[in-house]
């Protein structure tokens, strides 16, 4: 066995072990903590994927001296392993992004706390992207849970701690649920092994043995986490929660907490039950056809928001409907094209949260449009910044939300029932994206023509040098991702082709 | 009511002193008991104003209560599809448990081959004459790490909402508020009598069902259980003054890290040797010794340290908002 396999465990080891540690370390040698591990994770995860990349197979690690339907064990293939480096790129630059954010809004004496829930929380992602145990990851949904709670509420005013209390019931639910659908299929197949399961209940679903109550774990288990990645009709927790906590948290949660459920799903859908029950099953018209609602409504209480992040929180709504649209297609491409949107909103969505914050600190921290008019001649380069965003949202050439949207419509010719509905939600949805954004983007770069208003001042580039290098990275992650896409297609494909 | 003795003449009686004693304000060998009533806090005008104030502040600036038609829909139809949605969903529910296997079925799917060898060879493995405690501390010692550090997290998330930073005045209404003394009896001797007598016996027992996880019931979790209990029991009695002179926030900062630290590392050893195929130098002992079964032993005192800890927290946090 060679050194790189251990890699993964002990990305996970250390992140859980940072979390005690940076509550016993103050605030500024936490912050330093938490980002050296978020970097050693990367590196070490870039590893894991070069390796996996070259021998072109998913290996097992075992976590404990017990082979795995006894013991625990983690799997790692190409797909995972592109997650976890992606994940950890977007949580440090969400971290550094946020810096100052961090340092005003939290109290002196919480901080090392802030970055306990930081380093759990990249423990549990990172568990629930490896896992191969079904109960594993319910342990790790629970860290994941209960740390983006705190992420929310620790910037303490009334409209943080309501969102949190929102959030927080929902996100039990969903986890209950969750818990409930694990419990049902433990008891039909008598495995928690995710690949002894899925033998299980292929053998299940031949005889026509238990066809209900699998049914109705596969229900359990998809509102569970439909619910907890805020898909349309479970988002009411979103926009508060998104809008008011801290930056760093805002970008974390939207683009990593809700994804990784999301990746979870699709792991249970591909690994534990089978892809092709799945697709039999009526579930996946139910994801499918909430998703298109989500599109459209989402995009419609967005462009009613008069607040900048909450309308991009909305976006989130939308954005995720397209992502359960594409798995809903129930077709290989169809999956492809929701593993690359992940991506690619979560680059997109971090880096409008930042440009937002950037335009919000030319006006007073005032986040309310008529503030902002002319913030883009402010702040020149969170403007440029936004922009990108934006166009990438709307699926304009060389940014990443091109590809996806292109995925979407590749994967959706040619589907017999479903082209129709998903090019016309594909369509509508991205007129409506470009109604909101490009008007923020119009309302950004209209000079002022007021005088007096106070709020607003000029922002040159070098007073916040952390946010300006992370806003630069982000626009070069997005458009590295808008130009290079068919690599990563190409590792996307080959890591479904490895979840077999 | 009118009595028929003066006020004097009353006092003497020994319906008078039985009222006293069942009010707790006299006791027999003690006499007059310094009890405090309950302090029965009246809002002054601008409290109540505050309050109205910032009420109506989130109805109009969060609900938009006036103009907000989803809300008056919602409001209407919400009683109705509530109860339609529990109904639907006891009924689905109901429905998909009678289609499960039989409950106790010898032939079920879950009494398969993992089972077998836990009860076969668990003693054999783990050295653990507890085979629960074998399962959770060896076989499945990862999903056990992650709950250890659910109890860490949701402690902080508690110190996040209810921990009180900030130091105030001595005339202030919250520094009376953190003050909890002003809301119940001091010194109450009955609970300080029994607490004397029963802390003892608890921390030991505490002590011994951790120690003893991998021999019989018990482990960290009950253990930690029952020696937070006992800290909230002496809490109660004697005060925070006595007990910050051994607990303080530093106390369990350094604790919690420690503890969590050790079975990070303890177990980071196990899963690195076992995933290597690298024989572990720590051996199993005889099954039914106090020092056997490998690392059940220290893995068990980490999390009864942690879980111990977080249940005082969690008191001190919801009573006093801080140590």
């Amino acid at each position: 066995m060679e050194f790189v396999q251990n890699l993964p465990f002990i990305s996970i080891i250390l992140s859980l072990f940072s979390g005690p540690l940076s509550s016993v370390l103050d605030g500024k040698k936490a912050k330093r903590v938490n980002i050296a591990v978020i970097s050693i994770i990367g590196v070490m995860s870039a590893a894991v994927l070069a390796y996996v990349v070259r021998t072109g197979k998913a290996f097992v690690y075992m976590m404990g001296h017990f082979p795995a339907p006894w013991g625990n064990e983690i799997r790692v293939g190409v797909l995972e392993a592109l997650m976890a480096v992606f994940f950890c790129v977007i949580m440090l630059l969400s971290m550094i992004g946020g810096v100052r954010e961090r340092e005003i809004q939290i109290e002196e004496t919480k901080q090392n706390l802030y970055y306990v829930m930081v380093n759990l929380l990249l423990s549990s992602l990172l568990a629930l992207i490896y896992t191969n145990d079904l109960f594993t990851a319910y342990v790790f949904v629970e860290i994941n849970t209960i740390s983006a709670c705190g992420l929310i509420m620790i910037r303490q005013n009334g409209r943080t701690i309501e969102a949190a209390t929102r959030y927080m019931i929902m996100s039990l639910l969903g986890s209950g649920l969750l818990l409930l659908g694990i419990c049902f299929l433990y008891d039909l197949t008598g495995q928690l092994l995710m690949s002894n399961i899925q033998a299980a209940v292929r053998a299940l679903d031949a005889s026509g043995q238990y066809h209900i109550p699998l049914l109705v774990s596969m229900v359990l288990i998809s509102v569970g986490l439909a619910i907890k990645s805020a898909l349309y009709p479970f988002h009411a927790w979103l926009p508060d929660a998104y809008g008011y906590s801290t930056l760093s948290s805002a970008a974390i949660l939207s683009s990593l907490v809700s994804k990784g459920y999301i990746f979870l799903l699709i792991k249970i859908f591909y690994r534990v039950i089978g892809f092709g029950i799945v697709r039999e099953s009526k579930v996946i018209h139910i994801l499918f056809v909430f998703g298109i609602i989500g599109m459209i409504m989402g995009s419609l209480s967005a462009i009613k928001e008069k607040d900048i992040r909450r309308m991009i929180a909305y976006s989130s709504v939308a954005q995720i409907g397209y992502i359960y649209m594409g798995f809903g297609l129930g077709t290989l491409p169809g999956v492809i094209a929701s593993i690359y949107h992940i991506l690619s909103h979560a680059a997109t969505k971090s880096l409008l949260f930042v440009a937002a914050s950037g335009l919000t600190d030319s006006a007073g921290d005032s986040t309310d449009f008529s503030d902002l008019t002319g913030a883009g001649y402010r702040n020149k380069l969170a403007g440029i910044a936004f922009t990108v965003g934006s166009l990438s949202m709307v699926g304009f050439p060389v940014f990443s939300g091109f590809i996806s949207k292109l995925l979407f419509a590749q994967a959706a010719v040619g589907h017999e029932i479903k082209m129709l509905p998903t090019l016309i939600a594909l369509a509508i949805s991205t007129i409506l994206n470009a109604l909101y954004f490009m008007n923020t983007v119009i309302r950004i770069y209209t000079p002022e023509r007021r005088r007096g208003n106070e709020k607003q001042r000029v922002v040159p580039l070098r007073e916040q040098p952390a946010k300006s290098a992370a806003l630069v990275c982000f626009i070069v992650l997005n458009i590295f991702l808008g130009l290079s896409s068919e690599p990563i297609i190409e590792m996307i494909r080959t890591g479904l082709g490895m979840f077999m | 009511m009118s009595r028929r003795l003066s006020d004097d003449e009353y006092q003497k009686t020994l319906s008078f002193k039985l009222r006293q004693w069942l009010d707790g304000t006299k006791d027999p060998f003690l006499d007059v008991v310094e009890t405090k009533p309950q302090e029965i806090v009246i809002e002054d005008r601008d409290g109540q104003d505050r309050r109205k104030k910032e009420r109506n502040l989130i109805y109009e600036q969060v609900y938009d209560l006036k103009n907000n038609r989803e809300m008056k829909w919602f409001e209407r139809i919400y009683r109705v599809l509530s109860v339609a949605f529990c109904i639907f969903l006891v009924v689905m529910l109901l429905f998909a448990v009678s289609g499960l296997p039989t409950f106790g079925d010898p032939k079920n799917p879950a009494n398969n081959e993992v089972s077998k060898r836990y009860i076969e060879k668990g003693l054999q493995e783990t050295g653990a004459v507890n085979i629960v405690t074998g399962m959770i501390l060896d076989y499945r010692a990862f999903d056990t790490l992650g709950e250890s550090h659910v109890l860490f997290i949701a402690t902080c998330t508690v110190l996040i909402l209810l921990r009180t930073d900030k130091k105030y005045g001595k005339d202030t209404i919250e520094y009376r508020e953190a003050n909890d003394r002003t809301h119940e009896p001091k010194n109450d001797v009955i609970l300080q009598t029994v607490a004397k007598i029963l802390v003892p016996p608890i921390f030991i027992f505490g002590i011994y069902v951790i120690l003893g996880g991998h021999l019989g019931p018990g482990g960290g979790f009950s253990g930690g259980a029952v020696i937070g209990a006992g800290l909230i029991l002496y809490v109660n009695a004697f005060g925070f003054a006595k007990t910050e002179r051994f607990f303080t926030a530093k106390t369990y900062k350094i604790m919690s890290f420690s503890a969590l630290a050790c079975y990070s590392l303890a177990k980071s050893y196990s899963f690195y040797t076992g995933a290597n195929h690298i024989e572990s130098v720590i051996p199993l002992g005889t099954p039914g010794a106090i020092l056997s079964s490998g690392l059940i032993l220290v893995l068990n005192i980490c999390v009864g340290v942690v879980v111990a800890g977080t249940m005082y927290t969690f008191y001190v946090m919801f009573r006093k908002g801080g140590y």
